[in-house]
């Protein structure tokens, strides 16, 4: 027989339950649903979920990318600095994501420290293209996956990398053939993570990719513009990036589970 | 249990009695929009010097958000918005005393000290090659944007529809874009790190900022309003770029 | 020979110094208790760490600065350590991949090799779903499909129980025979290293404490630790001629033996008497109980005195003779079952 649950567990719980569900339950009531279907249909509505939907996922490959080998260098290698430098990779974490915007801007921007350069040799410009926006939310969302897939590699046996070295593998083998499949779980919830807070990300997009439809307005720029005069469209909108958000977590988690059974 | 329950929750009963009920004839609370910061602070320190023991607090923010979290039920003695349409909001609401319109405030092209593009003129930003900022349509400064420009039958294409002016003169003062379409007050709050270029289509597209006592507050809500009104609340006003009514 | 190696490793605290000689298709054990150093000579070998001084070398070609990739060495870990997300096929495929075969030939390889374990059945089935034994011979077979000069052994029984456990010993032996490299095994288990080894190395501290065949060995220790290991009675005397003088003690030996020397006697060897039995004063003494203990289906008494030794007897004498801890009794060892050889 179990034993019981002991109430100083169950009472937090169920009140930190309370606290993340309650707002959103705040959301349905108020939400007009008789007009919804009129709303869902505007074409600016789906032109800023597929922006979304598409930036997120561009910014979260991205991440894995460039994240993944950095999460493998900070975990698996000893450098002077390290501790710094792993430091320094969650600074996106503490920092209000408008601040982090305007240092995209510093360096990135047409007069920036990089941007500048990138401008004069490409005439290309980040700022206000759909490619800023992932830069935005790659920038934002990145310690969250770093983080999952260090604690994840922290956590393997490094006992089966050195068995395949043994067996012949370059440490990129190894990497790739045992390192990475070992902690594929850790991988892939940095991975959802990370989509996760791309897709609200709101803060560094709209201040280094500004705000226009079809090419940089995000679901969470539309909502914010819309609670300005409409706060009715506002909460459809967080409704729409909500479900969809969570049917799409759902779908990958279930392909996920038959996978792995 | 039940007995410890009953005195925390008259302790709770008590202390938001405490909290409501004394302190109100001497502290005011003034929602007004952020176009609004730098004067209203100072308007706010001579109000406090000519009624000694009184305290004014303020919540700047965007007249939206703010006329929203006024119907929500935030406690506010006075509100001062950017535009007629919040005002209204919080009006309809039956929150708000008859508004007055205390200034207007009148769009210029803002555009870097170095003005890369060589902007003159309304005309200039219609040019393609030109990088143009503009408030999004849902924000006062982008209403009236839209205003000026259907003024003037010009088509504008901004590379951005940023959600509140600050952030549209950021974009300006770090080089992002070669011009916008922001208020006056902003270019003078900005310090030389924009220049600022009147059009005449501007008089098209003036903002009104409407002022008003909120519902159920103390009498010194009335008193700040008056002294908006007066001759040395327009002399503030006036000097950081807002025009008389 | 086929590896010629001396291993020094230092650490604080810590120091391994040995010399290893394998020859080709010798099967050399490394026995000796935990924290001796046996596993770190291993990985030394494997390349895992590092050498602080010494040379390995195999078929005449220095190895000891390649890294472990580079080395023609199998190993086969304790916990086998088989990949848990690839299949049996695909862990003994690995190496093969690695060394640059196509996914066809390493798959035919391994197929190959796996049937050789009996294991054809199974080439699909993930590790997790292998028992103890047949994960072991997957890992061996992964070890030998990158087909290694030296093959390297850590504790390759101590995962398995005691039931499957003899009997993949004496399969473990045959398939180690079958491997004409040399081989490097090491373990804590007298018993696999007596079944598993040509030759046996003991390892005590960080240094090699005696050599040879399991035979000798086991009859004629040199240690505490190596005489426990086989279960001898061992004690440093001064031999003169056919007898061996332990303190006041005087043993009667089977082999003549002068200057320093080591008696060695089996449990077995020793009786044990209520009161002084009659004859030759040598090779008995008397002394006190200290403890008794059930030793497979006979009793092992081990006996306080002039030397501590161990005896084996029989359930019932225990009981007619009344061994109980703490009674005085007399101990006598047949001369005949007495070994002495030079220290």
């Amino acid at each position: 027989m179990r034993s019981r649950v002991p109430w100083l567990l169950v009472v937090p719980a169920v009140l930190g339950m309370a606290f993340l569900v309650l707002p959103l339950a705040g959301l349905l009531v108020r939400a007009p649903w008789s007009t919804l279907p009129q709303r869902l249909s505007e074409p600016q509505v789906l032109e800023a979920l597929r922006l979304s939907l598409v930036t997120a996922s561009v910014a979260t490959a991205v991440c894995l990318v460039l994240g993944v080998p950095l999460a493998w260098l900070l975990a698996r290698t000893d450098f002077p600095g390290r501790r710094l430098l792993r430091a320094l990779v969650t600074v996106p974490l503490v920092l209000p994501p408008v601040v982090g915007g305007v240092a995209l801007l510093l360096v990135l921007g047409r007069r920036g420290l990089v941007g500048q350069w990138l401008e004069s040799v490409s005439g290309f410009s980040l700022p206000f293209t759909t490619a800023g926006v992932v830069v935005a939310e790659a920038f934002v969302a990145m310690p969250f996956l770093v983080i999952a897939v260090e604690g994840a590699l922290r956590a393997a046996d490094v006992r089966y990398e050195e068995a395949a070295a043994t067996l012949g593998a370059s440490r990129f083998t190894v990497f790739r053939r045992v390192t990475l499949p070992l902690v594929a779980p850790g991988v892939l919830a940095g991975a959802v993570l990370c989509w996760a807070r791309a897709l609200g990300e709101f803060g560094a997009t709209i201040t280094f990719a500004g705000n226009f439809p079809g090419r940089t307005q995000t679901m969470p720029l539309a909502v914010y513009l819309a609670l300005e005069t409409e706060p009715e469209a506002a909460i459809v909108l967080s409704l729409v990036l909500l479900a969809v958000s969570v049917f799409i977590l759902v779908a990958l988690r279930d392909r996920w589970v038959g996978a792995a059974a | 249990m039940l007995k410890r329950l009953v005195v925390v929750v008259s302790m709770f009963v008590l202390a938001a009695c405490g909290s409501s009920s004394a302190p109100a004839e001497t502290e005011l609370t003034v929602f007004a929009a952020a176009s609004l910061t730098g004067t209203f602070t100072e308007l706010g320190k001579r109000f406090e010097a000519a009624n000694p023991g009184t305290k004014v607090t303020f919540n700047f923010g965007s007249s939206a958000t703010l006329a929203q979290q006024i119907t929500q039920g935030a406690p506010a003695g006075v509100f001062a918005a950017a535009s007629p349409a919040t005002m209204k909001t919080v009006a309809d609401a039956g929150l708000a005393g008859t508004p007055t319109v205390f200034v207007k405030n009148k769009l210029e092209i803002a555009v870097p000290p170095d003005n890369p593009a060589k902007v003159e003129n309304l005309k200039d930003l219609t040019d393609p090659e030109v990088k143009v900022a503009l408030c999004a349509e849902q924000v006062p400064c982008g209403a009236a944007a839209v205003k000026a420009l259907d003024a003037a039958g010009l088509k504008v294409t901004p590379v951005t529809l940023e959600q509140d002016v600050k952030a549209t003169l950021t974009k300006v003062e770090l080089g992002e874009v070669d011009a916008a379409l922001v208020y006056r007050t902003d270019v003078i709050a900005s310090a030389g790190k924009v220049t600022g270029i009147p059009f005449p289509e501007a008089d098209q597209a003036v903002n009104d900022y409407p002022i008003a006592t909120l519902k159920d507050a103390s009498p010194l809500a009335r008193r700040f309003v008056d002294l908006v009104l007066s001759k040395q609340g327009e002399d503030v006003l006036t000097k950081a770029g807002f025009e008389a009514p | 020979m086929t590896l010629r190696a001396r291993i020094v490793v230092r650490r604080p605290a810590f120091r391994l110094d040995l010399d290893l000689t394998v020859g080709r298709g010798e099967v050399v054990t490394l026995l000796g208790p935990n924290g001796a150093g046996k596993t770190t000579a291993l990985r030394a070998l494997a390349g895992l760490i590092p050498l602080t001084e010494g040379s390995i070398e195999l078929d005449g070609v220095r190895i000891e600065r390649e890294p472990a990739e580079r080395r023609p060495v199998g190993v086969v870990f304790q916990d086998y350590l088989l990949f848990p997300h690839l299949s049996a096929l695909d862990n003994v495929a690995f190496g093969p991949r690695c060394q640059g075969r196509s996914k066809a030939e390493a798959r035919s390889l391994a197929r190959e090799l796996l049937d050789r374990m009996g294991l054809a059945e199974f080439s699909s089935v993930r590790p997790r779903r292998l028992s103890g034994g047949q994960a072991q011979r997957v890992a061996l077979a992964r070890a030998l499909a990158v087909e290694p000069r030296l093959l390297l052994l850590d504790e390759p029984l101590a995962a398995l129980d005691a039931h499957t456990r003899l009997e993949i010993r004496s399969e473990l032996r045959r398939r180690l025979t079958g491997f004409d490299g040399a081989t490097v095994l090491v373990t804590h288990d007298p018993l696999d290293a007596m079944v598993l080894a040509d030759r046996l190395v003991v390892v005590e501290n960080g240094a090699v404490v005696q050599e040879g065949t399991p035979a000798e060995i086991a009859r004629r220790p040199r240690t505490d630790y190596v005489a426990r290991l086989v279960g001898l009675n061992l004690f440093r005397g001064e031999g003169d001629g056919d007898r061996v003088r332990v303190g006041d003690l005087v043993f009667a030996a089977e082999e003549r033996v002068s200057g320093p020397a080591f008696v060695a006697f089996a449990p077995g060897a020793v009786a044990l008497y209520r009161t002084r039995p009659d004859g030759s004063p040598r090779n008995l003494w008397e002394g006190r109980i200290d403890g008794i203990e059930r030793h497979g289906d006979h009793i092992r008494v081990h006996v306080d005195g002039p030397v501590p030794v161990a005896a084996d007897v029989t359930p019932a004498a225990v009981a007619e003779l009344d061994l109980t801890p703490g009674r005085r009794i007399w101990v006598s060892v047949k001369a005949t079952e007495t070994h002495a050889y030079p220290a």
